[in-house]
């Protein structure tokens, strides 16, 4: 049975300019112990599919609007406020992109531990700090213990985002959301990060979701991954699968348009940009979101008119496209 | 081989560092930059690259004075930079632009696209007030802006197109050098790849040396005929573009090539171990 399984999710916010449809009928799964990526360029929903699971979003202006958010057997769109907080940071926990927003300037890092092994397992005192600082040693902080008494301003971006980690973890939650954890990090930082979540995914058997605006990201960590665009999912599939044969245009185009770093003629290569922009989610199109930037739009269908579901190409294998990449080789194939 | 069009050497900023109150005393410096040198030819990219605080956006600032260097030399079109003052100062400064990262915080929000284009060339007093409209309308052409939004305000536009005004606002004046500090890194991947060519065509057609700052590798290798790996204010490693990938000659150039997130998971395990073994190695 998977731990989550989201269903036809759609998370809108009521602005004076009109209704945005930031998340508009998004489903997956994730199994336990099992990572998925999902990935997507600003405004495409990714974070706000996140906070919808956490039900942090401020409501007004957001709600979900309709769907089903199944965690652990339980809906989680229909508990109160007061049930919300026993399952947030016991059972989900989640870490962000900026770890200094995110931690209490004027807590100790002992404290911002301990105050979660209170709440959610009621260890207190000694017994708490002791715990806290096998957590900090557990994600890579050393001489821990003293380090307890120590206020975040005093631990670089990459120790603070360990932190994080640190309290996310303090509860074993069955799933982390993990929100552009590594973005605001220099590369070889976010390379520690990523696989200090990894290493603590596998001891612990936590599922995670990462996510990222970064292909590259996702292709390290993620066992799964899901595309997505305009809100919605328009791709998803086993990493190793999509990486080797990406089938919907967007997909194509971001991994074409990302520079390469093993590429010998990057100097002179122009890259391959993606014209246009995403569309507007207050008026989506009816058709296929995507359209407007697709080069095999209007060949000889109507894809652009028609809204495209998403179908299972072949099997674990899942396209929003009337044009994927291997139907497109085939009729190329024929009419050669 | 020609004179390079900018050549610094030893160049070096250190900030004092001062504790007290009333009266205040320097008891040290942090030495941002710290004897670095290097020369970009007309028309090429050098590339800075390196971690946060290793010294690179420092470096931009020092070369155009825009923070004047404790020490150090900065030579452009010949001239000594360092020793410039005032009006002569301000006429070097028209020969080089800058490109910040966020094209959100860099544009006034209270100016049109138009007035932002044509303020340099009312800075320097050049053209008049019907030329300068020219000017500004061939400007954002130049750069992919339809000309017909220029009387609106930056705040209507994505981040890719405010970063095109900016990079108009930088052409005005018809520069030689251009700084790109980290021009891309606020911008979604689709949208940096455009900017990216509009740099590479802006090069080719007007001939123009980039200084390029960047932290992500994949991206410098696009845009450079030069690196300089930077950590702690210093140059670690300098050479040849495709020198410093296919051959990188220190540990931590080796780190930070094998820190760079690849969209191919099938070398995953492999450049997890990599990356481990060189973090050992390079650890401070």
């Amino acid at each position: 049975m998977p731990l989550l399984e989201v269903n036809d999710l759609r998370t809108h916010f009521f602005t004076g300019d009109g209704v945005v449809r930031a998340v508009d009928g998004v489903s997956f799964t994730v199994e336990p112990g099992r990572t998925l990526g999902i990935v997507g360029e600003s405004g495409c929903g990714k974070s706000v599919t996140a906070l919808s699971i956490m039900r942090l979003l401020p409501e007004p202006p957001a709600r979900i609007v309709t769907g089903s958010i199944r965690f652990d057997g339980r809906e989680l769109t229909t508990l109160s406020e007061r049930e919300l907080e026993d399952v947030r940071g016991r059972q989900i926990a989640m870490i962000f992109q900026d770890p200094m927003t995110a931690l209490n300037p004027t807590l100790t890092i002992g404290t911002q531990i301990t105050e979660v092994l209170e709440r959610h397992l009621g260890i207190e005192g000694e017994a708490a700090r002791r715990r806290a600082a096998e957590l900090l040693d557990e994600v890579g902080i050393s001489r821990a213990r003293e380090r307890l008494d120590d206020y975040p301003h005093r631990f670089s971006g990459g120790m603070r985002q360990r932190v994080m980690i640190a309290i996310a973890i303090a509860c074993e939650p069955g799933l982390l959301i993990a929100d552009e954890p590594t973005t605001a990090l220099d590369v070889t930082v976010q390379a520690q990060v990523l696989d200090l979540l990894d290493d603590l995914r596998r001891e612990r058997g936590m599922a995670m979701i990462l996510i990222t605006h970064n292909m590259g990201v996702v292709a390290e960590s993620a066992e799964e991954v899901a595309v997505m665009y305009a809100g919605q999912i328009v791709e998803q599939a086993p990493a190793l699968e999509l990486f080797a044969r990406p089938e919907h245009p967007y997909t194509e185009a971001l991994l074409a348009a990302l520079p390469d770093l093993d590429d010998k003629r990057a100097r002179e290569r122009r890259l391959e940009a993606i014209p246009g922009r995403p569309p507007d989610l207050i008026d989506p199109p009816v058709g296929c979101r995507f359209a407007a930037r697709c080069p095999y739009a209007g060949c000889g269908d109507s894809c652009a008119q028609a809204p495209q579901p998403l179908r299972e190409l072949r099997p674990t294998h899942w396209v929003r496209s009337a044009h994927p990449a291997s139907k497109r080789a085939a009729e190329e194939a024929l009419s050669a | 081989m020609s004179e390079p069009l900018l050549s610094v050497s030893d160049l070096k900023v250190h900030f004092p560092i001062r504790k007290g109150f009333l009266f205040d005393r320097t008891v040290g410096y942090v030495k941002a930059v710290d004897g670095i040198g290097f020369e970009i030819e007309e028309g090429k990219t050098l590339a800075l690259v390196g971690e946060s605080g290793s010294g690179k956006s420092t470096t931009a600032y020092a070369v155009l004075q825009l923070l004047r260097p404790t020490a150090g030399s900065v030579s452009f079109l010949g001239r000594e930079l360092t020793r410039l003052r005032g009006s002569e100062l301000r006429q070097a400064r028209r020969q080089m632009q800058i490109v910040f990262q966020d094209p959100y915080a860099s544009l006034n929000p209270r100016m049109t696209v138009g007035k932002i284009v044509a303020e340099p060339l009312q800075t320097h007093g050049i053209g008049t007030r019907s030329s300068r409209r020219a000017t500004v309308a061939h400007l954002l052409e130049l750069v992919g802006f339809d000309p017909a939004y220029t009387n609106r305000y930056p705040h209507e536009f994505s981040g890719g197109q405010r970063q095109r005004i900016g990079i108009a606002r930088a052409l005005a004046l018809s520069p030689k050098l251009i700084v790109c500090d980290e021009p891309v890194s606020a911008l979604d991947v689709s949208i940096q790849a455009q900017i990216l060519n509009l740099l590479k065509d802006l090069q080719d057609d007007l001939g123009l040396t980039y200084l390029f700052i960047a932290h992500d590798l994949a991206v410098v290798r696009s845009m450079s005929d030069t690196i300089a790996v930077m950590r702690e204010g210093v140059i670690v490693e300098q050479g040849p573009a495709e020198r410093v990938y296919t051959e990188p000659q220190t540990d931590y150039t080796r780190a930070l090539l094998a820190a760079v997130p690849v969209a191919d998971p099938e070398r995953m395990q492999s450049r997890k171990l990599e990356r481990q073994q060189l973090l050992l190695a390079t650890a401070r």
